[in-house]
């Protein structure tokens, strides 16, 4: 059994290192396209009008440049990192904590951003960001990226809550009822970043300075505030659309959440409004990234200058709720989206977010933080009630 | 000439005639081309695949770096005896255990009437009646009891009609099986679980009742056996490898379910889910891998006290 797994690793280690030899060979000029790209992305990010009319960025591109575009969809970041490691894909719409994975395992190549002319248009706060850029090295191009809001009931509450504490700590509601049973939070152990914020507020004397980077003690009493929080909640919320049956039908009046829900739960009528707190917030930026044996690189370009460039920024930002990369189509009219849609989508709250990375033992803030494995086997501790 | 002398005959000849005969003679030969290609499919496929896996849970997670270490160690399994592992082990061995039970106790008079009294189309409509769960999809069925068990669903407004409602409180205000709802608590989770498990029980309880002979029920009334007395002494235990069967189905079923629990209860974990989220998002196989072995374990014990019962006997 050793054996094989040593052969495995072997094999494994050649291939990234054959990996890392393609990845030298980065594009310089863009040939013309090879027929198709193959796009690993998130569950709507990719429409070409078959959900809804409205909503195609795909179908003008595929006329321009007679490159086909298929989609696979993946619903976590380790369904994405599976996939790439397979191969057999050109692009990935990776997230913060996928980008980063990719880029180490070598699975990705560097970007040549001057092949992608609409780069310049970028969100300046993006071009840099560390969850795509290693070393000075582009490993992708920006594509959506949305802050995890409060979501809250207008019934429950007079005037939007000004802090998070409203679903960490036991208080009375305006509507004169106590918010025990009547708040969620999200069931992943990302969550302990959410705690982390709150504490970073509120107990400045623990000295956390990123929420992603926790040592022992600070980690402690992040449990301990979560340990507080479970006897609040009733259910965790795992899939948005069960977190929005939640809000309609058991009673839940607040809860950490994404736009998404946000905006289909006011396009039904429903009383919800969001907020970001004064404590800020966690958030998602996800990178149109570039497999290292991507098969067709032209294609690939293409798409990418064309994820900048086209009506998908703003109308993606319309149907998911999220904030486009390129500040512009807030406001050109090439798409659906307009200045007060991306206002209420968070474009000037980048600063307050702090973006989701992968906790890792050696990070910057200070010496050793406590890996992810542990947020993974202790946030089920807490949600078990231990 | 004896008559053995006859019986040998000169073969056939031809290369299938040759074939047939050497075939014929050897019937463990035979047996042999027979078996194996099945017997390495289930050695390779089945068996290999599950060793490759329990292989993982002698090896740990390296508790700096998260990668995993391939050594052999007992580690991992000490992991599993942590207080939080342990009672998502018992949590998940008490839900199957009071979820058996429950089909048990529905699915047989059930099964009883479909086996004694039903006939004709009526037999018909009851297969179809108890197979009909099974062929519409799955998740439908569950997030269809979220609606139905929710706070403001039709449950709690049926409750409210016949003025039932404090009832419902006072059943939800108990501890551990209580919650905000029936559809955040254990008793939720419960109702779905039976529901979805239960044609799993009907079906070999009917089997099982079928083969009872009506002149044994009739033989204990007429020695003076009460109802009561025939059906202790005489239906269940001739049944009892049925209802063995089927709860082996549910038993195992529960054991290893990660999507009920996740859309209806407490959040609490299940070893399913456990198993979901060690694997999944955090890169922990070495824990995913012991929590698999535990099923397996549980599932053991319990089928050697299921033949011991003589469940297997009718097989």
């Amino acid at each position: 059994m050793k054996s094989i797994l040593k052969s495995c690793t072997a094999l494994a280690l050649c291939c990234a290192f054959a990996g890392q030899a393609a990845a030298q060979a980065m594009l310089t000029e863009i040939g013309p396209g090879e027929g198709q790209v193959d796009i690993v992305a998130w569950a709507g990010y990719i429409e070409r009008g078959e959900t809804d009319k409205k909503f195609d960025w795909v179908t003008k591109f595929e006329e321009a440049t007679g490159c086909k575009v298929n989609v696979k969809t993946a619903n976590t970041s380790d369904e994405m990192v599976a996939l790439m490691n397979e191969g057999g894909f050109d692009l990935v719409t990776a997230s913060g904590d996928a980008s980063l994975r990719l880029i180490a395992g070598k699975r990705v190549q560097p970007v040549n951003i001057d092949l992608v002319p609409s780069w310049s248009t970028v969100d300046d706060r993006l071009k840099n960001a560390p969850w795509h850029t290693v070393d000075g090295v582009h490993y992708g191009v920006p594509y959506m990226w949305g802050p995890n809001v409060l979501m809250y009931s207008t019934e429950a509450f007079k005037e939007a809550p000004k802090s998070w504490s409203v679903v960490f700590e036991e208080t009375t509601l305006d509507d004169g009822k106590s918010n025990k049973g009547r708040v969620q939070a999200y069931d992943g152990p990302i969550h302990i970043a959410d705690a982390a914020n709150y504490l970073m507020f509120h107990q400045p004397e623990l000295g956390i300075k990123n929420p992603y980077e926790l040592n022992e003690d600070q980690y402690k009493v992040a449990l301990d505030l979560l340990r507080q929080q479970r006897t609040l909640v009733a259910r965790y919320w795992h899939d948005a659309f069960i977190q929005m049956d939640d809000f309609k039908n058991e009673g839940i009046v607040a809860s950490g959440s994404w736009p998404f829900q946000v905006n289909i739960l006011k396009s039904e009528g429903k009383p919800i409004a969001s907020t970001i707190p004064q404590e800020g917030a966690t958030g998602w930026a996800d990178t149109t990234m570039m497999h290292v044996d991507a098969a067709h690189p032209n294609c690939s370009y293409m798409w990418m200058e064309h994820s900048l460039a086209s009506n998908l920024q703003s109308d993606l930002s319309v149907w998911f709720g999220a904030v486009p990369s390129v500040p512009a189509a807030c406001t050109d009219g090439r798409g659906m989206q307009t200045a007060e849609g991306c206002t209420a989508n968070g474009l000037d709250n980048f600063e307050k977010i702090k973006f989701w990375t992968t906790p890792v033992t050696k990070c910057e803030s200070q010496g050793e933080c406590v890996p992810y494995y542990r947020w993974v086997s202790d946030y089920i501790g807490v949600i078990g009630g231990r | 000439m004896s008559a053995g002398a006859h019986a040998i005959l000169p073969g056939r000849g031809g290369l299938f005639g040759t074939l047939s005969d050497v075939l014929w003679r050897n019937p463990r030969l035979t047996l042999f081309l027979m078996l194996t290609p099945p017997l390495l499919w289930l050695g390779i496929i089945y068996l290999g695949s599950l060793f490759a896996l329990l292989a993982q849970s002698f090896f740990s997670i390296d508790e700096f770096s998260g990668l995993i270490r391939y050594e052999w160690t007992f580690k991992t399994y000490a992991e599993l005896l942590r207080p939080s592992n342990l009672d998502i082990i018992l949590r998940t061995v008490s839900m199957a255990a009071a979820v058996t039970l429950a089909s048990a106790v529905i699915a047989f008079p059930i099964a009883y009437y479909a086996a004694r009294y039903a006939r004709g189309k009526w037999k018909a409509l009851f297969y179809l009646g108890a197979m009909l769960p099974l062929w519409s999809s799955y998740l439908v069925k569950v997030y269809a009891w979220k609606l139905i068990l929710a706070k403001e669903g039709i449950l709690t407004w049926i409750f409210a009609k016949l003025h039932l409602t404090p009832v419902l409180e006072a059943w939800l205000a108990l501890p551990v099986i209580g919650g905000n709802s029936l559809s955040v608590s254990y008793t939720g989770t419960f109702i779905v679980f039976v529901y979805v498990w239960l044609p799993y029980m009907i079906l070999p309880t009917q089997a099982a009742l079928e083969r009872v002979p009506e002149s044994m029920l009739e033989a204990s009334s007429d020695l003076g056996g009460s109802p009561a007395q025939t059906f202790r002494h005489v239906l269940l235990p001739l049944a009892l490898p049925g209802i063995i069967a089927g709860s082996i189905f549910t038993f195992s079923l529960t054991l290893g379910d990660y999507i009920i629990p996740q859309i209806i209860g407490s959040s609490r974990l299940f070893i399913g889910q456990a198993v979901y989220a060690h694997q999944g998002t955090a890169g922990n196989i070495p824990l995913a891998a012991a929590f698999t072995v535990v099923p397996i374990v549980i599932m053991g014990f319990y089928l050697w006290m299921a033949k011991r019962q003589g469940a297997f006997n009718a097989l």
